[in-house]
């Protein structure tokens, strides 16, 4: 047994001739907001899958609060709460009934339901609904009572998978600001994964997952800056000219992005003067931008975050038919 | 190692799940078939157009064949039709309602809420129990609706007889729950499920005795009657009733000649028997299902 939240040992599933999970290794902190960054099917919701029980690995070994996933199974669903994907709400009961069966079912002393349940329910501001049947709830107030009944156990390690997925964007800061408020208030680990790029920004760590595998793993700061490079954009007179200059004159593959030339640069700054005197073509505008995650993801993986989307819908695809549930 | 320290607010409920116990189990049997009974009660649509059917059975069946019977010179005598057809008609609204209860565990795993339940630790056996007991309970509630229409079909008011149908038809109710939700394991889709249900419950009803008398039938409807579960829950309706009417030996013997092997007339007891250990066999299999797709 380790101090970790999560350990996670050469952990691999295989669903027939497909290899979802490619052998990952990883610890998540007590305390963490700890994020899964990819691609859709990149395997990050297999891995949560593991990590709360509901998936079988096909190889390694996963702890989650200190017990085993698969050899300790109650003990860790004791532990952990989760807000899938998808929602699993009952729309026929009101929000309150949702997470007095909740209650019912983890066994949480019956002293202890009201109090809870009127706590979890304020957090998300859902408590003057909470007699409203579900079925009448806006999406954003679907997710945020899946995120109170998730946390009316107070679990020790709380999965978010696509926590903000399909919604708008002001429901999506105030799902973060929940987030963050929990960090401060209950003693909790909490476990997402996301494809926003934006939203990895706020993890304390972040693993960077591409088909199957961990590419990279470190706080976002730390990540950024091992890419090492601004991001230059300009504007010029030709194009064509200017990204077949940069390549002759300074070695810099250059390419064209939502209508700008575009090219990676250590201190970009540094080389804007340089690149105005020795070019030679006209330029119209430019803009240095620090690293984002997005070019954390490139360098790691060869492609945007967007490319891979495409080609992990196939697999995904692949995936679900050999699964079939 | 670094860690970061949250130190809990003041004034923050902390909850403890306790390890899993007998008590807790329980507990989780009983959230399940009150989630049951909240749902029934909230669709109170599914109860009335659970009626429909039976109603129709009963009064437009029953009366119109009472011509028949009486035109044709048939032995219905003081028997009045409905009044046979009744047990009959109790059973089928029963069977629909048990199997449309069971259905909401395909409803479930398309919603997502399946999904809730099996992660909770509590073991199958607990979620399976609920549902089974719950849609017997919703079931029945749908039966004591037919059942308060048994005068339209002079059978007797008797407490007594009324106590003995519902018993009755919660044990039919709670092997056909039993029934549904082994199927219901295995089914993906709610299409899929309601296309299986009307493939099994209509086969399942015509060769129940629900709807004739089940002797001086043809060997092979014999035989095909006496291996159909739902025939041992029909009959024990059927004799209850038959036991609160003034009727002629010879009018009992055509109408109600219960339920024979080979020529041995199966005790009610018995019957009553093979529908528990049916029901009880049912469920254990669709507990064991829902085991194995861990």
């Amino acid at each position: 047994m380790s101090d970790a939240a999560v350990a996670v040992h050469g952990l691999v599933k295989r669903f027939g001739e497909i290899e979802a999970v490619k052998g990952i290794d990883f610890q998540v902190l007590p305390g963490e907001i700890f994020g899964f960054l990819g691609p859709n099917g990149a395997g990050k919701s297999t891995t949560i899958n593991m990590l709360c029980t509901l998936l079988r690995p096909t190889e390694g070994r996963a702890e989650v609060a200190g017990h085993d996933v698969v050899t300790e199974r109650d003990d860790v669903r004791r532990n952990i709460g989760l807000v899938f994907q998808d929602p699993t709400l009952d729309g026929y009961l009101s929000g309150e009934q949702n997470l007095r069966f909740h209650a019912e079912l983890y066994g949480v002393p019956r002293s202890l339901v009201p109090d809870r349940m009127r706590q979890v329910l304020e957090m998300v501001g859902l408590w003057d609904r909470r007699e409203d049947l579900v079925q009448t709830y806006s999406g954003g107030m679907k997710r945020r009572l899946e995120i109170a009944r998730g946390l009316l156990h107070s679990p020790r390690v709380l999965f978010l998978d696509e926590p903000t997925v399909g919604l708008d964007p002001q429901t999506r800061s105030s799902i973060w600001d929940y987030i963050r408020q929990l960090k401060e208030t209950e003693e909790i680990t909490i476990f997402l994964t996301t494809h926003y790029m934006d939203e990895a920004e706020h993890c304390s760590r972040i693993a960077i997952m591409d088909q199957g595998g961990i590419v990279a793993l470190d706080t976002p700061e730390a990540l950024k800056a091992g890419v090492g490079k601004d991001r230059v954009r300009i504007q010029t007179g030709d194009d064509e000219a200017a990204i077949a200059a940069l390549g002759e004159l300074f070695g810099l593959e250059a390419g064209m992005s939502e209508g700008m030339v575009t090219f990676a640069v250590a201190s970009g700054e540094e080389f804007v003067p340089r690149l105005f005197a020795e070019l030679g073509i006209p330029i119209k505008s430019v803009s240095v931008a620090r690293p984002s995650l997005d070019d954390v993801f490139m360098s790691f993986t060869g492609r945007t975050i967007r490319d891979a989307e495409g080609t992990a819908a196939d697999r995904m695809r692949m995936a679900m038919r050999v699964r079939g549930r | 190692m670094m860690t970061i320290t949250t130190e809990p607010a003041a004034g923050v409920v902390r909850v403890r799940v306790p390890r899993r116990s007998i008590a807790h189990d329980l507990r989780a049997v009983k959230i399940v078939l009150h989630r049951e009974l909240i749902r029934f009660w909230r669709d109170r649509m599914r109860m009335v157009s659970g009626l429909v059917q039976p109603v129709l059975w009963l009064l437009v069946m029953g009366t119109g064949l009472s011509n028949l019977a009486r035109s044709g010179g048939g032995p219905a005598g003081e028997v009045n039709l409905k009044t046979f057809i009744f047990p009959g008609v109790c059973a089928m609204s029963v069977m629909f309602t048990a199997m449309f209860s069971a259905g909401s565990i395909v409803w479930d795993r398309e919603f997502g809420f399946l999904r809730e339940m099996l992660v909770a630790p509590v073991s199958r056996s607990a979620i399976v129990i609920g549902k089974c007991i719950g849609g017997a309970f919703v079931a029945t509630l749908q039966g004591a609706v037919i059942v308060a229409l048994a005068g339209l079909a002079g059978v007797p008011y008797d407490p007594l007889l009324l106590v003995e149908l519902l018993a009755i038809m919660f044990l039919g109710a709670f092997a056909l729950t039993g029934f549904g939700v082994m199927m219901a394991a295995r089914i993906k889709t709610m299409q899929a499920f309601f296309a299986l249900m009307q493939m099994a419950m209509m086969p399942m009803m015509f060769l129940s005795g629900a709807l004739y008398p089940l002797a001086g039938l043809p060997t092979w409807l014999t035989i095909l009657t006496r291996f159909n579960p739902l025939t041992y829950a029909v009959d024990p309706l059927r004799q209850a009733v038959f036991a609160h009417l003034n009727v002629s030996p010879e009018l009992e013997r055509t109408f109600n000649p219960g339920v024979t092997w080979n020529g041995w007339v199966v005790p009610v007891w018995l019957e009553l028997c093979i529908v528990a250990a049916m029901g009880l066999s049912l469920m254990g299999v669709a507990i064991m299902e829902f085991r194995r797709g861990d």
